[in-house]
């Protein structure tokens, strides 16, 4: 029975806040999707230091809430920490290699001495852009379509086959989700230009590289939903704790829980309204509605595959490993712990607002970029 | 129901961590100092009002900028690896060590992150006084980081303030203030922000020093040494202020390891302080074991005995005593330890199969012996022995961990000396005559570095067999991959690392040697 602060409510509680980062995580990489252009969108060098410096001042905000959200699935969910990284080895380390590279790219680009030169610097932010969102939309599409794995007595993780987690590559479904969370953080990256480039040039061909996005974007995103909804999924039964198969049971989830549907959909009518708003208008804002959307979307498929008895994290090869949120959080002592920490999250969200507004309060242009101290 | 594991996947996995580790730790410290430095600078610049301190920030500012990226780089792989490569390690302390990263995370790397993009690009945009609270606030976010990720190795060499549960197989966090407060986790955090503190205030001399002798940005050079060697001189007092009471904590908590730092077999009153020595292999052997002894030594009689209790008599055990047992000093064998782990783990191996059969008499039988204190003491406490293969196997490296320990030791009294000088000679004004010393700073530059990664040596090499002390070895905290899927990535690890780090020197030298005189 779910009372204040039982366990229930803390592996709900922290279900959330995982979710919230994940999603947060989503609409940030509109760093990565940015970078994807640095060498189609730019018609000359002081425009690509301008694009370089629109999301080289944003890069540390995708990387801290990618640590924080490895970190808090470790603190709330190890099991999941234990399994997912410690057997689909090949996957996490192709992401974690692709931000490696980033975070120097910027760096180390423009300064003189740099040995490998700056179009090596370039092509490792092309590569993260590329790699990063559409792996980690492929990692987290096994969330909806299992993985090969199985678990013993003590919890100790075994993957079934010798690919660990490059398998994942072979599924449709997994790799139209990886491909939707490349191409929206394509369109992200481009209505941030918008938002931040005073340069109408740029600006003009921004509007319609989102047109052109925008497509493979919907065809690979309506794929993934129309499939999900009409899949089978993974259900949990609350007392026993035995995974089972069940039909329709991501469209019961959304049926189930309304206002989890209800944030689904406003989600992408907004990711929508902002694409549209980019296109057939001179808006310079449509990041703001599209990024909102994103948050409300990716919140709400995650809270809609981690609750109302749904494994979070499947196991193709032997059901009853699969992860729950109920078998693979921490212990209740632990989440209500962090439960009290986490208070500190909205005074962290203010002071990130506040400095972002602060530093944000003029968009980037040609003058600046020749008078600023710490150009990328 | 642990499988066998194969030893060089083993190998390979530690092997990539620690090149993970050392790497990452080739740019932490001198992130953890020189905010500081770039702080007092810049409070300096906002109080004077004094253009020229503004420049000095700046400079400084973009060696910074140079070496955080990198650090943040190789910062991302430390985490991730702790799932991908430790697996059956995160499972059975993740309820506990989960909690200081996500804490890490949300309060000390947002805090870091947002104020770093204001301190780099704010100059003209935001007040002069809120830069400088967002300089300070990078400095004091950088070091609270250190100080989580530093609670959760604490815990690794102390685990403390946590119950084992049967029934999830880890162990629960159960007194968070014990965890944060875990005297080695205290002393692990003012030791190591204070080393970063000294290579960074070295840094900055030696560059500086450098400028000196080729008789170029006099007023950055000598501003620069004065905050440098100030701060350089306290915090290399404090540095060898902690790393006594570290070692004295050691000493209760990590006896073998601490008998591996001064390479002490046997057990003695009135121990003696290895001060100089060197070793070698002797003909002796405890089971695969090979005894070093000193080809010679120079020793402070009864410092050891004093470092340890605060009394010049007592008696220190050495690593034959933890091997063979001292039952006058209450030590049990090695042997006793590992039959006991072993009962410790068959009890858990019966409660899981009861478990499997649904046998209820003999779950509750089983379950109440991990509510027995007795048991927790006296058997569960010895779990990781279990796994060893001998009485042997809790000793570490002691070559290693003799010279990583001594040179370290030493390389601290000499930055005392080398600030002190630097202090001296500033303040009398006539630090470019002593261009024998300016060399000497420059030179220095490496040391701390040197010193700093010998502490990680120390500490994480000092700990084998385990992962957790005395709960944990290595061998049973490792995911289950191949050997070769861990030696491909730690190949490309290694490439990519030594790639970066190339670029990343090359680029400071240029910015040094094009910094103009103003």
């Amino acid at each position: 029975m779910m009372t204040a602060l039982s366990h229930m409510f803390l592996q709900e509680y922290w279900w959330l806040i995982v979710s919230l980062l994940a999603s947060l995580l989503v609409f940030l990489m509109f760093v990565q999707g940015g970078q994807t252009f640095i060498f189609s969108l730019p018609r000359n060098n002081m425009q690509k230091t301008m694009l370089v410096n629109t999301f080289g001042r944003k890069w540390e905000f995708t990387f801290t809430t990618l640590v924080t959200f490895g970190g808090a699935f470790f603190a709330a969910f190890p099991l999941f920490y234990a399994t997912s990284f410690g057997g689909a080895y090949w996957v996490w380390m192709a992401i974690l290699f692709s931000f490696i590279i980033q975070a120097i790219a910027y760096e180390f680009r423009s300064k003189p001495a740099n040995v490998f030169g700056q179009k090596t610097f370039d092509v490792f932010l092309l590569i993260n852009g590329s790699l990063g969102p559409f792996l980690i939309g492929v990692a987290v599409a096994t969330f909806f379509t299992g993985a090969q794995f199985r678990l013993n007595e003590l919890n100790q993780v075994t993957w079934q086959t010798p690919w660990h987690g490059l398998e994942a590559l072979l599924s449709l479904r997994n790799l139209s989700l990886g491909f939707a969370v490349l191409f929206l953080s394509r369109i992200l990256g481009l209505m941030y230009i918008l938002n931040s480039v005073e340069d109408e040039d740029v600006t003009k061909r921004s509007r319609k590289k989102i047109a052109v996005n925008t497509i493979p974007f919907l065809v690979t995103f309506l794929f993934f939903a129309i499939t999900l909804i009409l899949s089978e999924g993974f259900a949990s039964d609350p007392e026993t704790g035995k995974v089972y198969m069940e039909k329709l049971k991501y469209l019961n989830n959304f049926l189930q829980m309304p206002l989890v549907l209800a944030m689904f959909l406003a989600g992408v009518l907004l990711v929508l309204f902002g694409i549209y708003r980019s296109v057939f208008s001179d808006c310079y804002k449509p990041v703001w509605y599209s990024g909102t959307g994103t948050v409300l979307t990716v919140l709400a498929l995650l809270l809609m595959v981690g609750y109302n008895n749904t494994a979070f994290y499947p196991s193709l090869d032997d059901l009853n490993s699969s992860l729950t949120i109920r078998n693979a959080s921490s212990s209740h002592f632990t989440l209500r712990t962090m439960f009290y920490i986490s208070f500190a999250i909205p005074f962290v969200i203010a002071y990130i607002w506040f400095a972002w507004k602060a530093i944000n309060n003029k968009r980037i242009s040609q003058e600046e970029m020749e008078t600023e101290h710490h150009v990328y | 129901m642990i499988d066998s594991v194969d030893l060089s996947l083993v190998d390979w996995s530690r092997a990539q961590f620690a090149l993970t580790a050392i790497y990452h730790w080739l740019f932490v410290p001198l992130t953890l100092g020189i905010t500081f430095i770039i702080a007092m600078m810049e409070t300096l610049y906002v109080k004077t009002g004094d253009e020229e301190w503004k420049r000095i920030t700046k400079f400084w500012m973009k060696l910074f900028g140079i070496n955080f990226a990198i650090g943040v780089s190789t910062g991302i792989i430390l985490e991730f690896e702790f799932g991908t490569n430790w697996s059956n390690y995160s499972w059975f302390v993740g309820d506990i060590f989960g909690a200081p990263l996500a804490i890490e995370g949300i309060f000390a790397f947002f805090l870091e992150s947002t104020f770093i993009a204001v301190m780099f690009f704010g100059w003209n945009k935001v007040s002069k006084k809120f830069h400088l609270l967002s300089t300070w606030l990078v400095a004091i976010g950088a070091n609270l980081s250190a100080l989580w990720i530093l609670v959760a190795n604490a815990w690794m060499q102390n685990p403390v303030g946590m119950v084992f549960n049967p029934d999830t197989a880890r162990n629960e966090m159960q007194d968070f203030w014990a965890i944060l407060f875990n005297p080695v986790a205290v002393d692990k955090f003012l030791h190591t922000i204070t080393s970063g503190f000294v290579l960074a205030s070295i840094f900055v001399i030696g560059v500086s020093s450098w400028f000196l002798l080729k008789n170029r940005n006099h007023l950055l050079a000598y501003r620069s040494i004065i905050i440098a060697s100030v701060f350089g001189v306290i915090s290399s007092v404090f540095i060898i202020y902690t790393g006594d009471t570290s070692a004295r904590t050691l000493a209760a908590v990590q006896p073998v390891k601490f008998a591996a730092f001064e390479a002490l077999y046997e057990g003695t009153a009135n121990a003696g302080l290895v001060t100089v020595g060197a070793l070698r292999k002797s003909d002796e052997t405890i089971g695969d074991l090979t005894v070093n002894e000193f080809i010679f030594k120079i020793e402070i009689p009864g410092f050891l005995s004093v470092m340890t209790t605060g009394d010049r008599e007592a008696y220190v055990p050495g690593i034959k005593d933890y091997i063979y047992g001292n039952p006058e000093m209450g030590i049990l064998p090695a042997a006793e330890k590992i039959e006991r782990g072993r009962h410790a783990r068959d009890v858990l191996f019966d409660y899981k199969k009861a478990k499997e059969a649904g046998d209820n008499e003999a779950i509750a039988a089983l379950r109440t012996r991990f509510d027995d204190p007795d048991f927790i003491q006296n058997y569960f406490a010895y779990f990781g022995y279990a796994f060893l293969n001998g009485p042997e196997d809790i000793v570490p490296n002691v070559p290693i961990s003799f010279y990583s320990f001594h040179i370290m030791v030493a390389l601290g009294f000499f930055f005392l000396l080398l600030f002190a000088l630097s202090l001296f000679f500033v303040l009398k004004g006539d630090l470019e005559k002593h261009r024998w010393f300016l060399y000497i700073a420059l030179w220095s530059i490496p040391l701390p570095y040197i010193a700093s990664e010998l502490g990680w040596v120390v500490a994480e090499m000092g700990r084998q067999p385990w992962i957790i002390q005395d709960l944990m070895p290595v061998s049973v905290a490792v995911s289950h991959l191949s050997a070769s899927s861990v030696k491909t990535t730690f190949i490309l690890f290694a490439i990519l690392f030594t790639a970066l780090l190339i670029a990343e020197i090359s680029i400071m030298v240029r910015q040094v040697k094009t910094k103009s005189n103003p």
